[in-house]
């Protein structure tokens, strides 16, 4: 009860904070200039934001303070930060489905410099009122490969398959043959299994419940010409059952143990050279970079994408967008809301901020103000922009910014792992998540 | 001294009065308002009557996690305090190391929920890995998980009131029982036992309450998994208030709902034993 004891007393801290500005009223206080208060989303680059926090003080004199949310709480703490009178001016919502909550809290944003300079301003979140929210990194993901392990295949004399590198996997049916060939041979390789863990464990399964889940939904809108559903066919299932089965049959982890794994297994297991593959986005790079022992070399890291078998899924490319948006706090004062636009506009602007956009933060900025030669430079990161650079290729959208909400993703996740323990069959998973869709999407309308 | 300890009342009880009120009652009123309101901050909430509590009521979700937390505190209660007590007998019957036994049993309450959750997952993914399986292979791993974790946690200090119970029974009761040809178990069921029962009711109040209100231990064995087949109340609230946009006050009103059950739980249960207390 610790955890409910601790909301308690933050809800009243909270409690007593808001009655006393309310005595106290809003216009008081505040010096012209302003300040910006920005709560962070990301809690591996933190000590960057402090540092760019004390940068930016010294040389404009403006105070920011920054505050990160552990991972995973984010809602949580900007539900308790934004009710208090030294409330975030500058904070973040994850799309269209975030901005139904926090909508009363989002300033327009449509005038702003940043929107301008936007390289698609489809990418913004907004409605009929105006724009709410504006992307502020590019993140991709797809299937991540160590190409020293995929080459000592391709060199094997007995190989199943006639291409002879990872570039020309191009459809389903190529990356199938060429990972049960693989999984076959894993002891000539020297691996456990061509897949990383399929890491079902509660919570840890967004990789699949949300990322893996992208793919049909974006087909199934693509087909309708749509960006949001109130009730889905899942007619691509069969698609997700075509990489998910090869995911979890050619792994280096049996199904029935795959409700222990989290992400960081993992993410170790590919690190280690354990594992050929393993699905993930271009923020990974830190989780293999970082572990003890890790055995994969910077060049050798490449990203494929995610192949269902769909028609004409050769010319597909990664799963590129994004689920952070900057958005301003209107209820922040007049000045308080121009210092952090100003922040934010330094930041995507001046020389120093952009530094510290594409070297320390590793963002892929989607704003006109960065050149081709500012750009990340880990190896994640420098595929996601070979992909989007490829004009033949089509990436496909983040489509799961609409899925109605955690509670539909946990659901989907727990069915999907009864599916790998061999508990649940393929058409009852199909038939839950549609009635699950529908009855989420039905009670969060209200 | 009595005088001036009246005088000084007011002072000595005010820090505790407004923690209480700060971080207990205000709180609390705010949470019951908050049940009958739609909001995303609860600085900014809007009244929408008892749709929640319709909601809340319409939830299969949360019945299944009522009917999980009956189930587990039912199995938990008994269980720790059979051991508790049978562990406290042993320890005053004055055998070698009793202090050592005490001090082992009494440990594990020393450390927090989240870590005695996360250690036991390892420990129970360790032995089920044996037979190929894992905790969320199916939720009764992960009951008897709850069970286990709760009993190793809590014995040691019920274990504590008991003998502080046990050693407050004057001896000559004993001999007397015994002079008059008692056997043993005639003893403990008809002198012991009564003789403890206001330990008995404290150690039901705090199992009972507890195993009831169980939140960390929870999230951090199981998560509720799979498929929110491990989920217990306090659990299914937490995740009624962040798993959808705009339920917070569905979440709220569950709350409020969880704190009735517990309230009427834990009343029954003082008034029943209590009648059951002898004189000394």
């Amino acid at each position: 009860m610790r955890i409910k004891k601790l909301t308690a007393v933050l809800l009243s801290a909270v409690m007593a904070v808001g009655m006393l500005a309310g005595c106290g009223g809003s216009d008081s206080g505040k010096e012209e200039t302003g300040s910006v208060y920005y709560l962070n989303f990301k809690p591996e680059v933190a000590e960057t934001w402090e540092k760019i926090a004390k940068d930016y003080t010294e040389e404009t004199g403006v105070e920011v303070k920054v505050q990160t949310a552990a991972a995973g709480t984010y809602e949580q703490t900007l539900k308790s930060e934004i009710a208090k009178k030294d409330a975030p001016t500058l904070f973040q919502i994850n799309g269209p489905i975030g901005l139904k909550s926090w909508k009363d809290y989002c300033a327009d944003l449509s005038d702003t410099e940043l929107y301008g300079q936007l390289l698609d301003q489809s990418m913004a979140v907004s409605d009929e009122d105006g724009v709410f929210g504006i992307p502020y990194v590019e993140e991709g993901y797809g299937i991540i490969y160590n190409n020293a392990i995929m080459e000592k295949y391709f060199a094997l004399p007995d190989k199943a398959v006639d291409i002879s590198s990872a570039e020309e996997i191009k459809n389903f049916d190529t990356l199938k043959a060429v990972v049960e060939d693989m999984q076959a041979k894993k002891a000539d390789l020297g691996i456990d299994g061509v897949f990383a863990s399929t890491s079902l464990k509660t919570g840890e399964d967004w990789r699949w419940q949300t990322h893996l889940a992208n793919l049909p939904i974006y087909y199934e809108y693509k087909d309708d010409n749509v960006q949001d559903k109130e009730a889905v066919d899942f007619k691509y299932a069969d698609n997700f059952k075509n990489i998910f089965d090869l995911y979890l049959n050619n792994s280096c982890t049996e199904p029935a143990k795959l409700g222990s794994k989290s992400v960081e297994d993992s993410m170790s297991e590919f690190a280690l050279g354990k594992v050929a593959m393993v699905q993930n986005g271009n923020w990974g790079w830190g989780q293999v970079s970082g572990v003890d022992g890790n055995v994969v070399k910077e060049e050798d890291v490449k990203f494929l994408p995610i192949y269902t078998g769909v028609a004409g899924e050769e010319n597909q490319g990664l799963c590129i967008g994004t689920e952070n948006y900057f958005s301003i706090n209107s209820h922040a004062s007049e000045a308080d809301q121009k210092a952090s636009i100003d922040f934010i506009t330094w930041l995507f602007n001046s020389d120093k901020g952009k530094a510290y956009i594409t070297n320390d933060l590793g963002f892929i900025a989607p704003f006109n103000s960065f050149t081709e030669d500012e750009q990340p430079t880990d190896p994640l990161a420098k595929e996601v922009i070979r992909y989007m650079s490829d004009e033949n290729l089509t990436n496909v959208s983040w489509n799961f910014v609409s899925f109605p909400s955690q509670n539909f993703k946990d659901m989907f996740g727990a069915d999907l792992l009864s599916y790998a323990q061999g508990k649940m069959d393929w058409n009852t998973v199909k038939d839950n998540m549609v009635k699950n869709w529908a009855e989420e999407k039905a009670a969060i309308a209200e | 001294m009595e005088k001036s300890v009246k005088k000084y009342f007011p002072l000595f009880v005010l820090p505790t009065l407004v923690a209480f009120l700060i971080a207990f009652l205000v709180p609390f009123l705010l949470g019951i308002v908050l049940s009958f309101c739609k909001f995303t901050t609860v600085t900014n909430a809007t009244f929408v009557g008892i749709s929640n509590y319709v909601k809340a009521f319409a939830n299969e979700d949360f019945f299944n996690a009522l009917w999980f937390t009956v189930k587990f505190t039912v199995v938990s209660v008994i269980s720790v305090n059979v051991i508790a007590f049978v562990l406290a007998l042993g320890l005053t019957k004055g055998i070698k190391g009793t202090n050592l036994f005490r001090t082992v049993f009494f440990m594990p309450n020393l450390i927090g929920g989240i870590v005695l959750g996360y250690i036991w997952q390892i420990i129970i993914n360790g032995v089920l890995g044996h037979f190929g399986l894992t905790l969320s292979m199916d939720g009764k791993y992960g009951f008897w998980g709850l069970v286990v974790l709760m009993n190793w946690q809590l014995i040691g200090y019920m274990m504590i009131i008991y003998i502080a119970g046990l050693q407050n029974i004057s001896p000559e009761l004993i001999e007397a029982a015994k002079i008059d040809g008692a056997t043993k178990l005639q003893t403990l069921f008809n002198v012991t036992i009564p003789m403890v029962m206001p330990s008995v009711t404290i150690c039901l109040f705090l199992t009972l309450t507890n195993s009831f209100k169980l939140f960390d231990q929870n999230l951090a064995l199981t998560q509720g998994g799979p498929a929110k087949s491990t989920t217990m109340l306090a659990l299914d609230i937490y995740n009624t208030f962040y798993g959808r946009m705009g339920w917070e006050g569905v979440g709220q009103a569950k709350a409020v709902i969880f704190f009735i059950i517990v309230g009427v739980l834990a009343i029954t249960q003082l008034v029943l034993t209590r009648r059951k207390e002898v004189e000394n």
